[in-house]
């Protein structure tokens, strides 16, 4: 069973939702990263998010286009994630990792290198924003290869034959974007969103989480009594560069990443029990 | 040179928008359906005798067409060689080949049902053709300019705003023609549902490469006619300059199963592609993807996409259309360059010889006109495609000389 699968099923067992933080590799300093996943595993996380530093993030709003461009001032590639994934596995084995990033740093490294790269360092899933099913099937070959997870989107305008199209090619979990919109942006229609992940579950076994929208405890504990899982990513993100410009070490941006992100945990846990 | 049959172009784009290993559609899943929507209908409307009189209709009327091949003897006679023709997409309406497109993307627009018009612009010639349409059509319209064009192109910017349009300064990434389709990309993520996204060259996701050519080929299909017409045979060559390439597309489509009609697309050396100066992907880029499409793109070694230099704000692009990736590849098509000064010659010389202010853009294509006439024989036939015209480049090129206003 791949780290994902165990992740979920060992949640499953203790009633409890994933926790999935997102933060740019790199950002706001390459020395920050490692220690902000490990703080972000002591305040409750799950699994780990990380995204790829890219010059053209085009689904990213304000915040994470910063944070992009701040990593990549900082000379942050592809192999330097790969790299932080390592060394966070030298200390945990057991928090599952995802990338999360754009097609063409990994076309360029080749997907084949990116595989075996990916699987020596300890990582476990690939989310390419601008990958549909459509355009997937080369990647596919080298995950599944590499015993990768390939994590998918589906949006709130994915027709329902889509969502076949999209979960027959999924593995690890399906990450439902709950607004129409970059990242950072708007209000979440509970309602809206609880239907859709019902539709998605009514046609594939895989774990659904949610991101988009959710940025506090309140909103992570309405979206785990309809979820598997929870992203946050811009609001971690802001904070991290508010706790940066304030002069903080990386100790104390982790400490400000891991203090929303126990707050969350709090909020999802007390929600599911009461 | 290699041969097109017609089979093989007309399996080029497949249904997913491939042609050959490049083209598709590599956008966010929030896109997908809308794209299915616009390529089914495209597919229905294109085949629509009814659309396509409607189509002609506004090409004649409104934008001014056919748009006439001049022949620039003056010019031409410096060089020796091949008799040159000009293909004056600088004289339709709104100034240059890009209303061609917004045209027809506009009728699309109406047909959807949508109330709201995006684009993207780098020169601001096709934020200008695209608030031209939507002042047409009563549309509200949102033009997305790098920071680093708006101030380049000052005149263009104001006329959109004359136009009932409003530009949004992009201030992202390097504030230029990319960030600008970044831009346009996520508010297209936001509004899907009532606003259409008028892309303005032949990148991005299926099915643009595929429509934005379809509706720019009436300058080739045009110019075809007219050059059989005015020196009875099909010329020896065709010159247009590239930064997304529509208007290149435009004129080398109708003419690609003519075997013996050589083509050049000329993009932009900017400092010289040397210097990494440039916006030259298709001479010294390497395959990855950008903005919906599988490409030859400038990138480095990480795949971060590279800061583009051209004095010519309009090939200031990163990126090239999926379909002259594959021209190149089965070499069909000559992608050549000419640099930033060669281009400010040739903005001089036409002026001077023939009384005609081309693009910065276009006089791209013709300075490497000049150079390929000379190879050819006094019988042989050259078209180049003036694209548009150079008034909103005038600051630019005193701006150069050191005249201030």
């Amino acid at each position: 069973m791949s780290r994902i699968a165990e992740c979920f099923a060992a949640l499953e067992q203790s009633g409890r939702r994933a926790l999935i933080p997102y933060v740019v590799a790199g950002d706001p300093g390459q020395e920050v990263t490692v220690p902000v996943m490990h703080k972000l595993v002591a305040a409750g996380a799950n699994i780990i998010e990380l995204g790829v530093p890219f010059s053209d993030p085009m689904a990213e709003g304000p915040v994470i286009q910063l944070a992009h461009e701040r990593a990549l001032a900082n000379n942050v590639s592809l192999s330097t994630v790969l790299s932080m994934v390592r060394e966070f596995r030298d200390q945990d084995q057991a928090t599952p990792v995802l990338l999360m990033g754009y097609a063409n740093p990994v076309a360029r490294m080749g997907y084949s290198k990116f595989a075996d790269a990916a699987q020596a360092v300890g990582l476990d899933a690939l989310l390419t924003v601008d990958m549909p099913p459509e355009e997937v099937a080369a990647l596919n070959i080298e995950l599944q290869r590499a015993g990768l997870d390939n994590i998918f989107l589906v949006a709130p305008t994915t027709p329902l034959p889509r969502i076949e199209k999209i979960t027959e090619r999924a593995s690890g979990f399906v990450y439902y974007i709950s607004l129409k919109g970059v990242t950072g942006a708007g209000h979440l229609d509970m309602i809206e969103v609880a239907n859709k992940v019902g539709e998605i579950r009514a046609r594939c076994s895989l774990p659904v989480v949610v991101g988009f929208g959710i940025k506090d405890a309140d909103s992570a504990a309405a979206v785990a009594r309809i979820a598997d899982g929870v992203v946050v990513g811009s609001a971690l993100v802001q904070l991290m560069a508010l706790a940066a410009e304030r002069g903080e070490n990386a100790d104390g941006i982790a400490g400000a990443a891991a203090a929303l992100l126990a707050d969350m945990r709090a909020g999802m846990d007390a929600g599911q029990t009461g | 040179m290699a041969e097109i049959s017609r089979e093989l172009l007309a399996g080029v784009p497949d249904q997913n928008g491939h042609f050959g290993e490049y083209g598709g559609r590599y956008v966010s899943e929030t896109l997908m359906s809308a794209l299915d929507d616009l390529d089914r209908l495209y597919t229905r409307l294109s085949a629509d005798p009814e659309f396509q009189r409607e189509l002609d209709a506004d090409l004649a009327n409104y934008v001014g067409r056919p748009s006439p091949l001049y022949e620039a003897t003056r010019w031409a006679e410096q060089f020796g060689g091949a008799r040159i023709f000009l293909k004056r997409e600088d004289l339709n309406h709104t100034g240059a080949h890009k209303v061609n497109n917004t045209v027809g993307q506009a009728l699309l627009a109406r047909h959807m049902g949508k109330t709201r018009i995006i684009a993207e612009t780098g020169a601001g010639q096709h934020g200008v053709a695209s608030a031209t349409v939507a002042a047409r059509l009563g549309m509200e319209c949102q033009v997305y300019m790098g920071e680093e064009d708006v101030r380049r192109q000052a005149l263009n910017v104001y006329r959109m705003k004359l136009l009932g349009a409003e530009v949004i300064p992009v201030t992202s990434g390097s504030r230029t023609l990319k960030d600008a389709m970044n831009e346009a990309m996520r508010d297209w993520v936001t509004n899907v549902d009532d606003t259409y996204y008028i892309i303005g060259t032949v990148a991005g996701p299926h099915p643009y490469p595929k429509l934005v050519r379809d509706f720019q080929s009436v300058i080739g299909r045009e110019a075809r006619q007219q050059c059989l017409e005015i020196t009875g045979k099909l010329p020896a060559a065709l010159v247009a300059c590239v930064g997304g390439g529509s208007n290149a597309i435009g004129l080398f489509y109708p003419f690609l199963t003519d075997d013996r009609v050589a083509m050049y697309g000329v993009e932009a050396a900017g400092l010289g592609l040397d210097t990494g100066e440039h916006a030259a992907p298709l001479s010294a880029g390497r395959p990855g993807i950008l903005h919906g499409n599988r490409t030859y793109l400038m990138q480095d070694e990480n795949g971060q996409i590279l800061h583009t230099h051209s004095v010519s704000a309009g090939l200031d692009y990163p990126g090239v259309g999926p379909e002259h990736a594959w021209l190149k590849d089965i070499g069909r098509v000559n992608y050549v360059t000419a640099d930033d000064r060669e281009a400010l010659d040739a903005f001089v010389q036409l002026n001077r010889r023939e009384g005609i202010m081309p693009a910065l853009e276009s006089s791209h294509a013709l300075a490497y006109a000049a150079r390929l006439a000379p190879t050819l024989g006094s019988d042989d036939v050259v078209i180049v495609n003036l694209s548009g015209r150079g008034d909103k480049d005038i600051h630019i090129v005193a701006e150069i000389n050191g005249i201030e206003f």
